[in-house]
């Protein structure tokens, strides 16, 4: 086991009894979780080789409860992990023994419903497809469609930044969040921006959009809605040669055209999900492109001529567009099971680079070379329009060894992503799991300039601990306020 | 006053330092195109950024652009153009605005957060904005973000110094995500509508699937009638085919004419840099609100007898009123609190500006966390002190 867990405070976890009464006199009933069996449930999330039981789990339903909750807290000086569903991959949500989680997913509400401003309001739990959901009648939807949108919730999508597949012509969260409830770890509550596209002073939603539970607690969501398009249609490729796949991604950018995706899949990934999916992939080839268009049939019968046009210029072996719902449904479905069909093969991590799309090739002869390197195997999904990648580093969960190896393949593969010009992560986080290599995309000042803004949003540092920081992090002292 | 052109980012983290150690203000200047915007800020000594320059990657398959904060931004958009590619957010060129003539820098867009029309489907500058390299206000040089487009490592500090107006940091390179120019455009036009009756038709083009990438309205003033007005790009067949639905959708609020490209361009040229109020003399207020809510604003806003201007499908109010007395600062502020916005004062006399609130007051709370932002980039206040709101 890489990760280090700082160990519990022995002063914090001898307040528990304080702790659970005060809980409950702010939350009644069954809102506070203590038994020992029911807190399993929150011991871990989707990094699940990691875990640790919390002292005590609650769960308000209203922003003022979650405001005295960490009122109390921060008087304490009692650790606070903020929760949606838990399904973080890179242990985001994993909680310490002398913490508090607060899960937000009893106030998954929806407030308001603006179809003239194209806007929603909505409380931090509700899960990112049920949102989509309350306005597809009338053919809208939120846009960011993270593979997990089913469990997932706008809460753990906010402090994420979550992506999706649609995320080259849509944007991540970050371009579809309009406006936020913050309860401050004084147990203040903002109000920051709201139904109109600025808002004033310093863009605290770009702040707080991504940084994982460090600076306060969410407990509701002003989220842009947009109106679906027409029709969507995928063409699927396969190319004899990785190089190939590259360069039509290049020239149909080049072209001036954007699709609202463009997926790739390396050989080993097209058969993990052909043999679970049948989703009709090409079995013979190195890689495959799922590109998607929108709008009427006109235009995306215009769009896929020149799309096809220019694969074929790259000798494309397998052309394949989809002629109906159905059709598209197979396609789509082979993708979206990467991570389950790999998980009926074999145990993975998943890691979550980016590189500057020029460098795919580089990038997949390293990674390659790196698995291997371990004795180990690799399947790559990835967002080639984008350059996210999702290398599935396969191991033998029962064999503690293999683990390691995976783990340490896995930040190396991390390592090539940074010295080629990319980042540690696209879509899924720090969390523990990238604490420690932050180092490799960050000076010492880089650092220092993200821990004062921590220190002063959360000068006691309870907020969601040993996250995203190195342990060793630089910090100063609380900043003194400007005159 | 002293004027300080540091020409790498070393020179300019040293000037920075320096200022701190001594307790020198420094105003932070980019083209200089601002012509005495926002709040004056008392400062002893000026940095500009003009040796600060030059495009340092652009890679067109991959659509990013990078380039050192003080680079003219004409530089870049013709770099651009060169391969059929452009700034998202259309950045509005307020030379007209002010009547000044300097060079609008890379660096000044980026920390005034500039967005044009496209602000309603492409997003904004910080929406386009991937990468940044600063010095903050203890003279240390940061960066944040990167190249790719997909980044959440860490704090985002990139979107937290958009639209910070040099009061948090000096940028010294920022690189921004591009898309391919569209390979044309148009514009639907009406006349004659009511305030109301033209939000209601651009808020049902802009619900519907035709992707508007402007929905702009001019109400009636002096002689004219008013207009409004959508405009969709892309390629031949989507224009035609749009073109055919959005005139069918839009029919029940009146007659649609259509323009064609040049003309269309020209017009969101207008739009896009308030040209409405370019050459009078009124003070120009810049006012943010839920599009719904405009025609309640202007309705508050009449008192002041003012010429409007709407844009974002109503989200974004124009208001050109006398410049005399406040400039209806009292009066702005809270019909565009009422309405769920904020107001900004782009242009007045000096003695205006000194004396009235040029950005909305923000509640207590939420200035506390401005005021924790700033310490936390510039503890000791070096950076444009004042710019934004009196202590920040
Ligand atoms: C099968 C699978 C597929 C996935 N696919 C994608 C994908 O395509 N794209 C993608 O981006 N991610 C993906 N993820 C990762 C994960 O789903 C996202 O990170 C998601 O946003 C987490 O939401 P959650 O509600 O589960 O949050 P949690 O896991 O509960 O929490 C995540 C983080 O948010 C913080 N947090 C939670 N609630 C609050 C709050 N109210 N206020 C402040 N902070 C809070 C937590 O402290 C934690 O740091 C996938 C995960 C799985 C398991
Ligand atoms: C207070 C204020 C409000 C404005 N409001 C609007 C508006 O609502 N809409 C609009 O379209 N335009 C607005 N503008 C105009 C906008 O500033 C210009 O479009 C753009 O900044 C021009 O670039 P420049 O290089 O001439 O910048 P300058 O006029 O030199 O500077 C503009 C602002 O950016 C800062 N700045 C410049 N370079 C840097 C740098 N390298 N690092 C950090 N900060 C820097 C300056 O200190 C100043 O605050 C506003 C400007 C100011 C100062």
């Amino acid at each position: 086991m890489a990760i280090a867990f700082p160990a519990p405070r022995v002063d914090v976890l001898a307040k528990r009894d304080r702790v659970i009464a005060a809980l409950k006199a702010i939350v009644p009933g069954e809102g506070v979780i203590t038994e020992e069996k029911e807190r399993r449930a929150f011991e871990t999330d989707a990094l699940t080789s990691y875990r640790r039981l919390p002292m005590v789990v609650v769960l308000p339903e209203t922003t003022e409860q979650v405001a005295a909750i960490l009122a109390f807290c921060h008087a304490e000086g009692v650790p606070v992990v903020a929760r949606g569903a838990g399904t973080s991959l890179c242990g985001g949500s994993i909680p310490q023994e002398d913490a508090v989680v607060l899960g937000v997913a009893k106030m998954n509400r929806v407030l308001d419903v603006n179809f003239a401003d194209r806007t929603m309001r909505v409380e931090a739990g509700i899960t990112n497809l049920a949102i989509s959901g309350e306005v597809a009648h009338a053919g809208f939807f939120y846009a960011p469609d993270p593979s997990s949108q089913l469990a997932c919730t706008i809460a753990g999508n906010v402090a994420m930044n979550s992506g999706g597949a649609h995320c080259l012509k849509y944007g991540v969260t970050a371009n579809n969040i309009l406006g936020l409830k913050l309860v401050t770890v004084e147990g203040e509550i903002v109000e920051i921006g709201g139904g109109a596209l600025d808002s004033p002073g310093y863009d605290l939603i770009g702040l707080l959009v991504g940084s994982e539970g460090q600076l306060g607690v969410v407990t509701e969501v002003t989220v842009r809605i947009l109106r679906q398009a027409e029709g969507a249609r995928p063409v699927l490729f396969g190319f004899r040669e990785i190089a190939q796949a590259g360069q039509t991604v290049s020239d149909i950018i080049g072209a001036g055209i954007i699709p609202v995706a463009i997926e790739y899949m390396d050989r080993e990934a097209i058969h993990i999900c052909e043999a679970f999916a049948k989703a009709g992939y090409p079995l013979d080839v190195e890689a495959m492109l799922i590109i998607e268009v929108e709008g009427s049939d006109a235009e995306m019968e215009a769009m896929l001529v020149r799309i096809v046009d220019i694969a074929r210029r790259h000798d494309v072996a397998v052309v394949k567009e989809s002629k109906s719902a159905m059709e598209t449904a197979a396609i789509w479905k082979g993708r979206k099971s990467a991570f389950g069909a790999t998980g009926r093969v074999a145990d993975y991590i998943c890691m979550d680079g980016t590189i500057p799309t020029g460098r795919l090739p580089d990038v997949l002869e390293g990674i390659d070379r790196i698995v291997k390197g371990y004795g180990l195997r690799v399947a790559n999904v990835f967002h080639a329009g984008d350059g996210n990648l999702h290398p599935l580093v396969m191991f033998n969960v029962n064999d503690p060894a293999e683990q390691v190896k995976a783990e340490h393949a896995g930040e190396d593969i991390l390592r090539l992503c940074v010295q080629l010009g990319g980042c540690l992560t696209g879509e899924h986080g720090v969390g523990i799991e990238k604490r420690d290599l932050m180092r490799e995309q960050f000076t010492e000042v880089d650092l220092l300039q993200q821990t004062r803004i921590k220190t002063a949003l959360d000068p006691k540092w309870i907020l969601n601990p040993a996250k995203v920081f190195p342990l060793d992090a630089p910090r100063d002292e609380a900043p003194r306020e400007a005159a | 006053m002293t004027l300080h052109i540091p020409s790498s980012p070393a020179e300019l983290a040293a000037v920075v330092a320096a200022a701190r150690s001594t307790g020198t203000p420094l105003a932070v200047a980019g083209g200089g195109t601002r012509a005495g915007l926002g709040r004056p800020v008392q400062a002893a000594a000026t940095i500009s950024t003009e040796r600060l320059s030059g495009i340092t990657l652009y890679e067109p398959a991959e659509l990013v652009i990078a380039a050192k904060a003080g680079t003219p931004l004409r530089e870049v958009t013709e770099a651009l153009a060169a391969k059929g590619q452009r700034l998202p957010f259309e950045p509005m060129d307020h030379r007209r605005l002010y009547g000044t003539s300097g060079e609008p820098t890379v660096g000044g867009v980026a920390s005034a957060n500039v967005s044009g029309p496209a602000r309603i489907n492409l997003g904004a500058a910080r929406d386009s904005m991937i990468g940044l390299k600063f010095v903050n206000g203890l003279g240390q040089d940061v960066k944040s973000g990167g190249r790719v487009m997909k980044n959440v490592t860490g704090l985002d500090l990139v979107k937290a110094l958009a639209g910070s107006f040099g009061t948090l940091a000096v940028f010294h390179e920022v690189c921004f995500k591009v898309l391919p120019k569209a390979e044309g455009e148009r514009t639907l036009a009406m006349t004659g509508l009511s305030v109301p009756q033209a939000v209601a038709a651009l808020s049902a083009a802009l619900g519907s699937p035709f992707e508007p990438t402007g929905a702009a309205h001019w109400p009636a003033s002096g002689g004219e009638t008013a207009r409004t007005l959508i405009r969709i790009e892309g390629f031949a067949a989507p224009l035609a085919y749009r073109t055919d639905a959005l005139s069918k959708l839009l029919a029940p609020f009146g007659a649609v004419e259509t323009l064609e490209a040049d003309a269309s361009a020209g017009l969101w040229a207008d739009i896009r840099d308030a040209a409405a109020f370019a050459g009078t003399d009124a003070a120009v207020w810049r006012i943010s609100v839920p599009p719904s809510a405009a025609p309640a604003l202007a309705d508050r806003l009449a008192p002041l007898e003012p010429r409007l201007m709407l844009d974002w499908g109503g989200g974004l109010v124009w208001a050109g009123v006398a410049a005399t007395g406040d400039a209806g600062a009292g009066r702005v502020h809270a019909a565009a609190k009422a309405a769920g916005g904020y107001a900004t004062l782009v242009r007045a006399p000096e003695t205006v500006r000194g004396a009235v609130d040029v950005f909305s007051p923000a509640a207590g709370p939420l200035m506390a966390i401005q005021r924790k932002m700033k310490a936390s980039f510039d503890p000791d206040g070096v950076l444009n002190p004042g710019r934004m709101y009196p202590g920040v």
